[in-house]
């Protein structure tokens, strides 16, 4: 269970409060207006963006004293998730260990994660040599060996096209059953991601709300989401 | 503390320890300062002026070089910059005997002059410091100009074109702020370097009225050693140095790389004829080129003749300037790494700019003295020296590119917990390896090529190359010189190459 308490962050005249649960294995949308602080609140869970007050737990345990490495959590950025100058595996393989020292076991299992996703035989390849997509799955793949219990995605496929993101969104929702992980994810477009977030978190005016179910919410939604969806 | 923190500081310390920390050593054994006298005044003056005229004339004539490098395209462009680049790390003695093959007394140019029944030049003395201050310092800052040219985006002079535009309107109101802009940083980084030169006022000034203070150091160091003298030389050239090195550091200094000028400004509309352009061109390339194959011509058929202490000293200043890149990279990264997280860092790197290698060098012999004979441990202090004199470049080229690192990257590596020792192995070492392996060749062709140090602890066995060369000058076996100059020439253009070829090569950027 992720618990939000009475958190505040504030970003100079920026100002953003959540109190909030997210049950362990929900899936969970975040929408909201541009700026209202989506990435933010993700950021604040990573272990990128400070907190003003408030604690953030993970199974009870506050997750302050924790760098980002050592957070519970696997986290796919709007951009960069591979390093070029590393290979598909190696780029991988970091999820399983950061110094790379892996025995044989551990890149046999870098490479079933690769095949797992749909790159079987591009181990080797650079991520110069792959298309969008296939550098998405490079890195689903390592979130999948990494196997945390929390996945936050903060638009990782905004890059994509249409067919493409509902291809990503599918592995990930594959990912999540696999590693029964907890999924948050940043979204502009609740409609597109109904079935694979039952749930989602109303970011607006500076307030991240309770999750509530995404049907319901699209169904009725409040001004401020009227506005932003229109 | 990381590991990391620890190295950035050990380095920062180790900056300060040689310093400012060899001055105060000096102070210290001299147990007093000596009363300026009238030669030590002179010097002063014969620093400040040497340094300023070459600092303005090089750049009075990088200034016109640079636009004409800028606004036209021709075939050998690419080598012309690639020409202005060499003398940076041509060490000083080969471009010494190379200006006196063209300028010296039974050079081209006086013979020329004889010939036609006019007045000889004098190379030695003020000229001959000057000239060879504008040999080395022209070409550089024609590239830091042409760099600060380029930064002019094409659509301002398409946009010049579109509102018609004179010549003279385009100077206005784009060449002459960005002029404005980077002509201080140049002219200060000249001034700068020319206030520490000591192998060119050691080999073409010297004589009553044209020695600098750095040299005044050297002599009363070591023919006199008269350390409150040296003391009290040492803190006005080390406070003259600081005081223009924090001013050079107002200004933003120019960045010296080697990437990012190959692009031609596109120009539209009416351009000037291209004739002016082109004789200054060909003028500024014959200054430069002649005196290195004058040395090429003359110097390459003797190198199988040339003695085998040539040789010995060839090997040993090899060593030395591995050594001091293998230090001056690791020490750039340790400073490099902590200025990623405070400013301490990146103006300790600075302090070294104000550094006199022949502070650094006698400063070191005092502390060294009650160990044992200084002159066995000449070639490790050499290398020591080298590698801190070369910080500020090394530091230069790798904290920004390791600040993009950062930016780009670093949220990343923090999310899978890349710190570390797996950080440095898995991330920067690979990203940085272009700026590495062009700090480490400047730093090796550099240190090859020094005769500031070695020429204090100076020990015929343990003679550098540089210093073998300078030997035979004095000897007036200038064959046998000319020979041994290619040799280091060679030897200093190819370690620079082998680095910066290792940092180009396979690099992923």
């Amino acid at each position: 269970m992720l618990t939000i308490e009475a958190v505040t962050i504030t970003l100079d005249s920026f100002r953003l409060q959540a109190d909030l649960v997210i049950a362990t294995g929900a899936r969970v949308a975040l929408i909201g207006p541009s700026g209202a602080g989506k990435s933010t609140l993700l950021a604040a869970i990573a272990g990128f963006q400070p907190l003003a007050s408030g604690v953030i737990r993970w199974r009870g345990q506050d997750l302050a004293a924790l760098s980002p490495g050592l957070r519970p959590l696997t986290m796919l950025f709007q951009d960069s998730n591979l390093f070029a100058h590393l290979s598909a595996a190696q780029n991988v393989a970091l999820g399983l260990r950061p110094d790379l020292a892996l025995a044989k076991a551990g890149w046999r299992r870098v490479e079933a994660a690769l095949a797992r996703v749909g790159l079987e035989g591009m181990a080797g390849r650079k991520p110069g040599a792959l298309s969008g997509g296939q550098q998405s799955r490079v890195a689903l793949a390592r979130a999948l060996i990494r196997a945390r219990p929390l996945l936050l995605l903060d638009e990782p496929f905004a890059a994509l096209g249409p067919a493409l993101t509902a291809e990503m969104l599918a592995l990930v929702a594959e990912i999540c059953s696999e590693t029964g992980a907890t999924l948050l994810m940043v979204t502009h477009h609740p409609a597109d991601v109904l079935a694979l977030t039952p749930d989602c978190i109303l970011v607006a005016e500076g307030i991240a709300h309770p999750p509530q179910p995404t049907a319901a919410l699209l169904a009725n939604p409040p001004e401020v989401l009227r506005r932003y969806l229109e | 503390m990381s590991p990391g923190r620890w190295l950035g500081l050990g380095a920062g310390a180790l900056v300060v320890a040689l310093v400012p920390g060899t001055l105060l050593a000096l102070v210290w054994r001299a147990g007093g300062l000596a009363v300026p006298l009238a030669a030590d005044w002179a010097a002063l003056r014969f620093t400040l002026l040497q340094a300023g005229l070459s600092a303005v004339i090089s750049v009075a004539l990088a200034v016109p070089v640079a636009r004409a490098l800028a606004r036209r395209r021709f075939p050998g462009r690419g080598a012309l910059i690639a020409l202005m680049g060499a003398p940076f790390i041509l060490p000083v003695v080969v471009a010494v005997l190379g200006l006196l093959a063209v300028f010296g007394r039974n050079g081209m140019v006086n013979r020329a002059l004889a010939a036609a029944g006019l007045p000889g030049l004098e190379i030695y003395g003020l000229h001959g410091v000057v000239l060879a201050h504008v040999f080395f310092n022209l070409p550089l800052a024609t590239r830091l100009i042409l760099l600060g040219w380029q930064r002019i985006p094409a659509e301002r002079f398409r946009l010049a074109a579109a509102l018609g535009f004179s010549g003279r309107d385009i100077a206005r109101q784009l060449e002459w702020p960005l002029l404005r802009e980077v002509v201080p940083g140049a002219l200060l980084t000249v001034f700068l370097l020319c206030l520490t030169s000591f192998a060119v006022v050691l080999t073409l000034g010297g004589g009553p009225g044209s020695g600098t203070l750095e040299l005044a150091i050297y002599q009363a160091f070591r023919l006199e050693f008269d350390l409150p003298r040296v003391a009290m030389l040492a803190l006005a050239q080390i406070g003259l140095c600081l005081a223009v090195t924090v001013a050079a550091l107002q200004v933003a200094l120019p960045q010296v790389s080697g990437r990012g000028m190959d692009r031609v400004a596109e120009r539209f509309g009416t351009m000037p004829p291209a004739f002016g352009d082109a004789l200054l061109l060909a003028a500024a390339a014959l200054f430069l080129a002649l005196p290195m194959v004058m040395v090429a011509a003359r110097g390459a058929a003797g190198i199988t003749d040339l003695p085998v202490s040539v040789w010995q000293a060839a090997a040993r200043s090899v060593g030395v300037a591995l050594v001091a890149a293998a230090l001056a990279v690791v020490l750039g990264l340790a400073l490099a790494q902590a200025a990623l997280n405070s400013r301490w860092a990146d103006r300790v790197a600075m302090l070294a700019l104000a550094a006199s290698p022949v502070v650094l060098g006698a400063g070191l012999f005092v502390v060294l003295l009650p160990l044992g004979d200084p002159a066995t441990l000449a070639l490790p202090v050499t290398a020591l020296v080298n590698a801190v004199m070369a910080l500020p470049l090394v530091v230069r080229s790798l904290a920004p590119a390791l600040r993009a690192i950062e930016a780009d990257h670093g949220r990343l590596a923090d999310s899978l917990g890349l710190v570390g020792r797996a950080r440095l192995r898995w991330l920067w070492l690979p990203r940085l390896r272009r700026p590495l392996g062009f700090a480490a060749g400047i730093a090796a062709a550099l240190s090859m090529g020094d005769l500031g140090v070695i020429a204090l602890f100076s020990d015929p066995t343990r003679a550098t190359l540089p210093m073998q060369i300078s030997g035979l000058m004095g000897a007036y076996r200038m064959g046998d010189a000319m020979a041994a100059a290619v040799l280091l020439a060679g030897l200093s253009f190819g370690l620079f190459w082998v680095c910066d070829h290792w940092g180009r090569h396979h690099a992923d950027d």
